[in-house]
């Protein structure tokens, strides 16, 4: 179906089904009960599920398939956000016209980038990719700052041309961004018992989208265009020696990983119209490399698994402090609750980046496929054939790794 | 004239003299062998056949192209394909890929952006691809990482990879190396045919049983220098080439 394989094509339904459901899904606990912090089906952290989704698939196709670690690739993200709002702020409020821009924008500066920091491999060339995003975030903050709105960000105002829109709406605020009309935040709710399940219209911009850019993404892996991705990752002599000229390939996945990081800004703006530099700084840059790694690099689902987990991470398990914690284990012993909570605190709160680190490194030490390869290997432990055991061995890596 | 010209080639690193005033002159359908002890210079002259290596002075002419300022891959496309003496392969693709990858190359030139075709759906490479593995009986492990074959067979995986493009020359640096014998003979019938088309094939093998149910004409090369350039029959007599070997057992 779609021209995909069997197997590509159940697992694009499957992701098809999640991400319609979504709303459903995060959201498995009754409003007001205890676990009802742990729900994330609320439009805003939805959405960011699907926009990191978006700059995880396609740096997994730079990083994935090449092998080639940028660790810059937030500034086009940046780029992106503010080629969004330029629009928004000189065109229209439609957020199409946004998108666009955002990705072409964004193209276009990857290419550059790109051009440059290709001209070398390995270490070098994650060093010049990050000396290119601290520079687009310094000079964001500083001589940029018409272009950029400096510390305080790019906003919208009353004042904004906007020629095919207004500048103001009738009421004298600044109007909301829309799909045709139709308001990005904008929502349906549906009261089923003791839940609440919200759908935004936004949301399922951002769903189309990701599922747009999650087909594209697989056929680019099964394209002949995907294997000579992976020949340059496994070797690039024997690729120019056979006649092929690793370079444009290389620069070629670079700018459609742009372009999604693109993509990804131009959404971001369009849910929430508003764009700063620290959207540029390395730590961004280096959180989507968490997200392709802890997921699965090179694998087609993986980016996106490692997006959700740390965005839910982030919103929801920093969000657990001392006295959450207190209620949980309120049951035990008051000595053994203080102790019990002394243990745990460190991990959530503000200290969820330590559970992020040691999850990060237990990942990378054991289960250097990420998240998708510990699924496979449970998978394998529940349908385990003796015969076939060996055969999987020899063949499974690269099979599996594309998976 | 030849289709390879090879004149006044020289080649140092540092202090060592790899190639010295090296000339060769391959004729056009014909198989050309060179031979030599370890460390003679054979691989670093073909390197400087592929752009590899860039001869300090000399040129190379092939099909009336001059190759030096030439890429390696433009020189592919012009119809030179090369085995390795350690086999360049693409250890973590399947055999197959490793097949359809220079087939691609081939039919799409250096660079093809052709991102949203499925790899599935190229009937006609795919088929040519598993015929070369058939035709080196490896078909069996299409599907398996090129990485987790034997020495032998990355030898003749990269045979595979080089004959799908159908060159024009073929340079083999000791292909059968690794081989067992009846490997070896395998490979000796398979590049028999390979002549019979007639793509050029410049050979360097230790093997004199190879060297000598193939070769049309043998280049003697020592100590980056030619000592003799004869006929397959000439050189087993001569006697600077038997001083070369100085007693090696294989002549
Ligand atoms: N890239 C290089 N840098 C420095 N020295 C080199 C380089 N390549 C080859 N040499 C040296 O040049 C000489 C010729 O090497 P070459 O590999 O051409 O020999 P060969 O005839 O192919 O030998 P063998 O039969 O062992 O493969 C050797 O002394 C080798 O050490
Ligand atoms: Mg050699």
């Amino acid at each position: 179906m779609l021209g995909l394989n069997k197997k590509d094509t159940s697992l694009f339904l499957i992701v098809v089904a999640l991400t319609v459901f979504a709303p459903f899904i995060l959201n498995p606990f009754p409003v007001g009960s205890d676990l009802a912090q742990f729900n994330a089906g609320y439009p805003d952290l939805m959405q960011r599920f699907l926009i990191f989704g978006i700059f995880a698939i396609g740096f997994n196709i730079l990083f994935g398939l090449t092998g080639y670690l940028s660790f810059g690739h937030a500034a086009f993200l940046g780029v992106g956000s503010y080629a969004g709002v330029w629009m928004m702020k000189l065109l229209t409020m439609n957020v199409v016209p946004a998108i666009l821009v955002s990705v072409v924008v964004a193209g276009l500066f990857s290419l550059l980038v790109g051009w440059i920091s290709l001209r070398r491999s390995g270490i070098y060339f994650s060093i010049l990719t990050l000396a290119f995003a601290q520079m687009s975030f310094a000079l964001a903050y500083s001589v940029l700052t018409p272009i950029t709105g400096g510390e305080t960000g790019l906003q919208l105002s009353l004042s904004d041309p906007r020629v095919f829109g207004v500048s103001a709406t009738p009421q004298g605020s600044i109007p909301l961004t829309n799909f045709f009309g139709l308001e990005m935040r904008d929502s349906a709710e549906l009261a089923l018992g003791g839940w609440l399940f919200t759908f935004n219209a936004g949301y399922y911009l951002c769903a189309v989208l990701m599922l747009a850019a999650f087909y594209v993404a697989i056929r680019i892996f099964r394209s002949p265009f995907g294997m000579m991705l992976k020949a340059v990752k496994s070797n690039q002599q024997r690729m120019q020696y056979t006649g092929l000229n690793p370079k444009p390939y290389t620069l070629a996945a670079f700018v459609i990983s742009g372009m999604y990081a693109g993509l990804a800004g131009g959404l971001m703006v369009s849910m929430d119209p508003l764009a700063g530099a620290e959207r540029m700084f390395w730590t961004a840059s280096g959180e989507v490399v968490l997200m392709t790694i802890l997921g699965g690099a090179g694998t087609l689902i993986g980016p996106v698994l490692g997006a959700g987990f740390i965005k839910y991470m982030e919103n929801i398990v920093s969000k657990i402090n001392e006295g959450i914690l207190h209620t949980w284990f309120g049951f035990l012993p008051d000595g053994l609750e203080d102790f019990v909570v002394a243990v745990f605190y460190p991990f959530v709160g503000k200290g969820w980046h330590l559970t992020l680190g040691i999850m990060f490194m237990l990942v990378v030490i054991f289960l250097p496929g990420g998240i998708v390869e510990g699924g496979q290997r449970i998978a394998r432990l529940f349908r385990r054939r003796p015969a076939r055991a060996h055969e999987r061995s020899v063949g499974a890596p690269s099979s599996s790794a594309a998976e | 004239m030849g289709i390879l010209e090879v004149k006044n080639v020289n080649k140092s690193f540092g202090g060592l003299k790899a190639l010295r005033e090296v000339n060769l002159d391959v004729a056009e359908g014909s198989v050309h062998a060179i031979i030599g002890p370890n460390g003679a210079g054979k691989s670093t002259l073909l390197n400087t056949l592929i752009a590899k290596l860039t001869p300090d002075t000399g040129s190379v002419t092939f099909d009336g192209r001059p190759l030096i300022g030439m890429t390696p891959h433009q020189i592919n496309q012009i119809g030179v394909a090369r085995v390795f003496q350690t086999p360049e392969i693409f250890g973590e693709l399947s055999l197959l890929e490793n097949v359809m990858i220079p087939a691609f190359a081939r039919r799409d030139g250096a660079f093809g952006l052709h991102a949203w075709n499925q790899v599935v759906a190229e009937r006609d490479i795919r088929d040519r691809a598993m015929s070369l593995l058939a035709d080196l009986k490896l078909d069996g492990k299409a599907h398996v990482e090129a990485q987790h074959l034997s020495r032998g067979d990355k030898r003749r995986l990269e045979l595979a990879m080089c004959l799908v493009q159908e060159p024009k020359l073929l340079l083999l640096d000791e292909p059968t190396a690794g081989m067992s014998r009846a490997d070896t003979n395998r490979t000796i019938e398979l590049l028999k045919e390979i002549a019979k088309r007639g793509i050029t094939m410049v050979v360097i093998e230790h093997d004199m049983h190879v060297v000598f149910s193939l070769a049309q004409k043998i280049s003697v090369l020592a100590q980056g220098a030619i000592i003799a350039e004869d006929l397959p029959e000439n050189i087993k007599g001569n006697p600077k080439v038997q001083e070369a070997y100085l007693g090696g057992a294989h002549l």
